[in-house]
């Protein structure tokens, strides 16, 4: 508990004053018409397609900001008017920002059906959760492959695991929240998963970045729903990680975009979102360094999270309150 | 075709009119009852399903440790997914206090368990479908009443509806376009009746006045009985004005025989010139009278035998041979001579009286104006048709009343004091045309004139 309290200090000051934003860049010349992109992914990934989109419309200039998917929704939600464009992972909470009026449509977009929303958001990347390993840790016990290997191997070895294992902290991360509510609503083994992390004391994050991180430093040893994408970023530069993909199955989520109702600029959010979806179709990975949509017939290895207004049934207040509070109970062992 | 009726409005448009009408109004009750139907059938189908999420939230609803909560499941709001992507709102209520939910969707409380009420709201001009009920929990501190509303955009029952408009549309017009087809058809197959009895009339000879006896429509039958009854009418004045002519005229003819033989007898005993002209006016005003009635009754039987012609084989050289001889006396008093030159064989089917009357009248035209002392030829040829011409050399016809000439009474206009009622060409005239034959007035080059039948 005391650790937990001490993470929520840690990020309080971060989250809780408004432009407090994990990353903050412009792109083109200054002093002309600005876009706004508030979004949950690293400037990293977007750079090159922001890049591509200015050298086709010259007389814009792009400020980028970066937040983690609950403080997209919280900062959104306040102030509609301040953004023209909103990126999130958390499909869930941007799905329910179309529902209740925040977006405008983008009309006459040929994009495939299961991957837009009313006309107003639009799917662009697949990526699964995956589990990360740190390749040393793992060199005397051996790689698990499933949820069900993975809970095994924490009971055989909870010295090992002790307070090296990671996970999303549902309670500040949108993403972590749908991929926890997901999981557990596909299948019993997460409860008994999350159960078992909390008796190794998991290390909650609000973010893929830092886990990732930490698990490059060793801090931790193992991550449970990790953005696949950004680990296998991390993966190439070095060798000391191993992406793992359920084989139950990995939840696999579409990062989404969409157009504020009360856009600065429409226009150019329009353009930029018609951009986007372009260079996704296309798929160069010069231009487009993530994951591009995919759909597989295959429904037993993949599933991937629908665009659906069921996403908002764990956005209702009582059962996000009843969900945290069975999640709590689970992980957060000293309680 | 006969420019001075009064034409009013036309059958066939009235008809097709009436039909096309009815099948455009047919056709837009058809799209408007369909279109009713489908948008009652569309709400129904939208109704149930946002009943049906109702229920299962409203299902979830149960006391745990004093509180109401809700735990309803995934499906709940899934079962809302629509192809056109609606957007989905929801309240839950406690009495008056929402538990969950969008504040501003209020749910009637008015709603009693196990029932639904539907009914449409706007969210910033846009129509949302609200499904409400109720249901009450006892606890252990008395009853609690949950209420829950379900609401849903109606963009896929809009584009339900707009399919099916028009798909009615297209039907509806397919619909009219075939009637009109239809009715056009009807309008003309109809009128076809109507101008088929309109082209019989018309094809009809100027003597004919028989009934029409070919099969009408019902409808037409009692203007087709009027028509014969009028014709059989007409029929029977005109014959009995022909025979009350022709009646007069032979009563006439022999009292003025008497009188002329009277005025003859008077002539060779008067001495005094003055008494001698005067008688012989009067005796050429007789013979004008007696001729004329001749004539009258020469055309009476005409009119009366043209309807219905006696056919034997007639041969037109004896025919001729036969008058000419019989008319010489009458020749040789102006000392005209007949030529004949005729070409035989001359035979044709006819009714030989009229031919002879027909023929008498144009030798006896000739006679009468030939000047003394000329010729008169009577030539029969029967190549390239058959023809019989009458020549004399006279004075010829006026240019501008050869069209004329053959009506009834109508004299040529210098004919001075030459004796004749105007019947003559007329009566050969309708003769020849009872024959399918023509007659032919012309002007000799060398003067004169001449008749011409072709049979």
């Amino acid at each position: 508990m005391r650790y937990i309290i001490f993470l929520i200090a840690l990020w309080l000051p971060v989250s809780s004053f408004a432009q407090g934003w994990e990353d903050q860049q412009s792109f083109g010349e200054p002093n002309q018409a600005q876009l706004r992109i508030l979004s949950s992914t690293d400037t990293s990934f977007f750079a090159p397609i922001i890049e591509d989109f200015l050298a086709s419309s010259p007389d814009i200039s792009v400020e980028y900001l970066v937040t983690g998917t609950a403080d997209i929704d919280r900062l959104y939600r306040a102030a509609p008017d301040e953004f023209d464009v909103v990126i999130s992972s958390a499909m869930d909470l941007q799905l329910k920002l179309v529902n209740d009026g925040f977006s405008a449509p983008v009309m006459n977009i040929d994009h495939p059906e299961w991957a837009q929303w009313n006309n107003s958001l639009f799917a662009f990347t697949s990526e699964p959760a995956a589990i990360v390993l740190n390749r040393q840790a793992f060199k005397q016990i051996h790689v698990p492959s499933s949820r069900q290997d993975l809970i095994q191997l924490m009971r055989d070895h909870p010295d090992h695991f002790q307070g090296r294992v990671g996970t999303y902290d549902v309670r500040q991360s949108g993403l972590g929240y749908l991929f926890a509510t997901q999981d557990a609503r596909a299948t019993e083994t997460y409860w008994r998963l999350t159960e078992v992390m909390g008796r190794v004391g998991a290390r909650l994050y609000c973010c893929s970045g830092q886990m990732i991180n930490d698990l490059r430093t060793g801090k931790l040893i193992i991550a449970y729903n990790v953005l696949g994408s950004y680990a296998k970023a991390q993966a190439e530069n070095s060798d000391d990680l191993i992406i793992i993909l359920p084989s139950e199955f990995p939840t696999t989520m579409m990062r989404t975009i969409l157009v504020s109702a009360a856009a600065p600029a429409p226009q150019h959010a329009n353009n930029f979102v018609r951009h986007l979806l372009k260079l996704q179709s296309i798929g160069d990975p010069l231009t487009f360094p993530l994951p591009p949509l995919s759909r597989s017939q295959d429904f037993q290895n993949l599933r991937t999270i629908n665009l659906d207004p069921a996403l908002m049934t764990y956005l209702d207040q009582m059962k996000r309150a009843a969900f945290i509070r069975e999640w709590e109970d689970a992980i957060v062992q000293e309680k | 075709m006969t420019p001075d009726v009064v034409v009013s409005g036309s059958l066939r448009n009235r008809l097709a009119l009436i039909l096309t009408g009815g099948a455009a109004l047919l056709a837009v009750v058809l799209f408007i009852v369909v279109r009713v139907l489908a948008a009652q059938v569309a709400q129904q189908g939208q109704d149930n399903i946002l009943k049906a999420s109702m229920s299962s939230v409203l299902d979830t609803a149960a006391i745990r440790d004093g509180r109401v909560t809700l735990d309803f499941p995934y499906s709940s709001l899934s079962m809302l997914n629509t192809e056109a992507d609606d957007r989905v709102f929801y309240a839950i209520y406690e009495d008056n206090t929402l538990l969950s939910g969008y504040d501003w969707l209020t749910s009637p409380r008015d709603v009693a368990p196990e029932n639904t009420i539907f009914k449409n709201t706007t969210l910033k001009g846009e129509v949302l479908r609200v499904a409400s009920g109720a249901r009450t929990l006892i606890g252990s501190n008395g009853p609690r009443n949950v209420f829950v509303s379900v609401a849903q955009t109606q963009d896929a029952l809009s584009n339900t509806l707009n399919a099916i408009s028009r798909n009615v549309a297209f039907l509806g017009l397919g619909f009219f376009a075939m009637s009109s087809a239809l009715a056009i058809w009807a309008a003309s197959t109809t009128s076809r009746q109507m101008r088929r009895l309109t082209s019989s009339v018309t094809r009809r000879g100027p003597q004919d006045l028989s009934r029409f006896t070919k099969p009408v429509p019902s409808e037409m039958a009692p203007l087709v009985a009027s028509l014969n009854t009028f014709m059989l009418r007409l029929d029977h004045s005109l014959t009995q004005s022909e025979e009350f002519i022709a009646e007069a005229a032979h009563r006439i003819r022999t009292p003025l025989a008497t009188v002329r033989s009277h005025a003859e007898a008077t002539l060779q005993r008067v001495d005094r010139d003055e008494n001698r002209t005067s008688l012989q006016a009067m005796v050429r005003a007789i013979d004008e009278s007696s001729r004329a009635a001749g004539q009258l009754l020469d055309h009476a039987m005409v009119t009366f035998r043209a309807g219905n012609l006696e056919m034997v084989q007639v041969d037109l050289a004896d025919l001729l041979h036969e008058l000419v001889q019989s008319m010489t006396p009458v020749a040789e008093m102006k000392d005209i001579t007949m030529t004949m030159e005729l070409e035989r064989p001359a035979t044709l089917q006819g009714d030989a009286i009229l031919l002879q009357n027909a023929l008498r009248n144009l030798i006896d035209n000739a006679l009468k104006y030939a000047p003394a002392e000329t010729g008169v030829i009577i030539k029969a040829s029967n190549s390239p048709t058959l023809s019989v011409s009458i020549y004399d050399d006279g004075p010829g016809f006026a240019v501008d009343e050869i069209e004329t000439l053959s009506g009834r009474f109508v004299r040529g206009k210098d004919m001075g004091n030459t004796i004749g009622s105007g019947l003559g060409l007329t009566i050969a005239q309708e003769v020849i045309v009872a024959h399918n034959g023509s007659m032919a007035l012309t002007n000799r080059e060398e003067g004169g004139a001449c008749v011409t039948l072709s049979f």
